[in-house]
């Protein structure tokens, strides 16, 4: 029941946003949410986004996989 | 699709598994509290890549499974009220009350009962019919009770007369600090729940390291989101640690979603609730506060329904608490199958029983 995912802004209309999942469209509420533009990533969850994707945090989240992987097959 | 793709990478997988298997020395329990990571764990056969020293245990993170007959069955009555129309989340559907379930309500004798994706397509049902009282079924963790108040707050500003909630949202700390206080579990650690954790953040947790001395890491749930929280909580446990620690720091920081908590709080107010097959958990469940005591679909209506005793040999209630597996309940696999469950775990598509029947095969 607490499916979220990933979805790129790409319209935003007062407190609505029109979101992009994997080439579909679909509108979401932006109540729960501030600061958010067009070309974030947000997860939604029940026709809400309920944060901003942090794309900082992902990539460092990467790189930590990459390095563990290095430990293992160095 | 970007966020989900990188962290399916097998190559990540395989690293991490390998270094599981290196670091880990202690016999140790673990359990996923939540059910979107239950399923996640089967489908991608996790459990079959640790190692021996691992075992993973299914906690009572679904709020489908954990809705007691009771709250089924004030459903139903609200349904049974005339020009009702009654809207809930598909889960909640086939899962059965005393006086069965919405879905056969629906079928059998007629009642207007809609399936809704989001609480606002409650809402504009209820726009859309203003000679109608729409009625939606607010069940939910942390995750979803914001999207519930926000909306239960839109309709306050639009004073917004037929519109009401049946509210038997829960929250987690409370439910994980129970299982800590049932010693015969011997978890050693926790994966928590990452969505949940978007809202209420992961200072929430401390209690988990601090008073109890165990490690809890909040995972996303891609495979290898998963993985890593293992690999995290192992090497807590190897290295005699014991902290709160996020993997899924995308999604989730210290504080939470402050605006969306502020949200929950301003519509909601915490109070005694039933989990089904738990029993009460002081302080676990919400309740509309005050000022929106006008939505209560159970006030509105006058709804009384005592609590139904469970009469069924269903052993959810040890299931829900990681005291079982579902192949040792009897009714497993015979009794009770997706197609015609009795209990909550098999009906919902992120209880444990459904996970197992599925993925584990029902003769596992």
């Amino acid at each position: 029941m607490c499916l979220g995912i990933p979805a790129k802004v790409i319209k935003i209309d007062d407190h609505l946003a029109t979101v992009e999942i994997g080439g579909a469209r679909k509108e979401i509420g932006l109540h729960l949410v501030d600061n958010i533009s067009v070309g974030d990533y947000v997860i939604i969850h029940a026709g809400y986004a309920i944060n901003k994707i942090n794309e900082k945090e992902a990539e460092e989240t990467l790189s930590l996989l990459r390095r563990l992987g290095d430990e293992v097959y160095r | 699709m970007r966020y989900i793709d990188e962290f399916r990478e097998s190559e990540y997988a395989n690293g991490i598994i390998d270094k599981i298997h290196s670091i880990s020395k202690k016999n140790v329990k673990l359990m996923e509290v939540c059910g979107t990571h239950t399923v996640a764990i089967f489908k991608s056969g996790i459990r079959e890549l640790l190692p021996k020293t691992i075992k993973l245990i299914s906690g009572p993170g679904c709020p489908v499974c954990v809705t007691p007959m009771a709250d089924i069955d004030k459903a139903i009555v609200i349904a049974r009220q005339k020009d009702v129309i009654f809207t809930t989340f598909g889960d909640m559907m086939r899962v059965p009350g005393s006086l069965g379930t919405l879905q056969k309500q629906k079928a059998d004798e007629g009642l207007d009962i809609r399936i809704v994706y989001s609480p606002l397509d409650a809402l504009k049902i209820a726009r859309d019919n203003k000679d109608k009282k729409v009625a939606f079924f607010s069940a939910g963790f942390e995750t979803t009770t914001p999207t519930i108040a926000a909306t239960v707050f839109q309709a306050y500003m639009d004073s917004l007369k037929n519109f009401f909630i049946l509210p038997v949202n829960k929250t987690v700390p409370p439910a994980i600090k129970a299982l800590l206080d049932t010693p015969e579990l011997g978890l050693n650690g926790f994966i928590c729940p990452g969505h949940v954790s978007v809202l209420i953040g992961s200072n929430v947790y401390k209690f988990i390291a601090e008073k109890y001395k165990r490690p809890a890491v909040i995972s996303g749930f891609e495979p290898v989101d998963i993985l890593l929280s293992i690999y995290m909580l192992i090497k807590q446990i190897e290295e005699k640690d014991a902290k709160v620690e996020i993997e899924y720091k995308r999604a989730v920081t210290p504080e939470g979603n402050k605006k969306a908590m502020g949200i929950m709080r301003d519509v909601f107010e915490p109070c005694d609730a039933d989990w089904r097959g738990i029993g009460v958990i002081p302080e676990s469940g919400l309740k509309l506060a005050k000022k929106y005591k006008g939505f209560d679909a159970v006030e509105h209506f006058g709804i009384n329904i005592p609590a139904v005793e469970d009469k069924t040999s269903c052993n959810c209630g040890d299931i829900l608490r990681g005291l079982k597996e579902p192949p040792e309940c009897k009714l497993f696999g015979k009794a009770c199958t997706p197609e015609n469950p009795v209990g909550p775990c098999m009906v919902s598509t992120e209880g444990s029983c459904a996970a197992y029947y599925r993925f584990a095969g029902k003769d596992n």
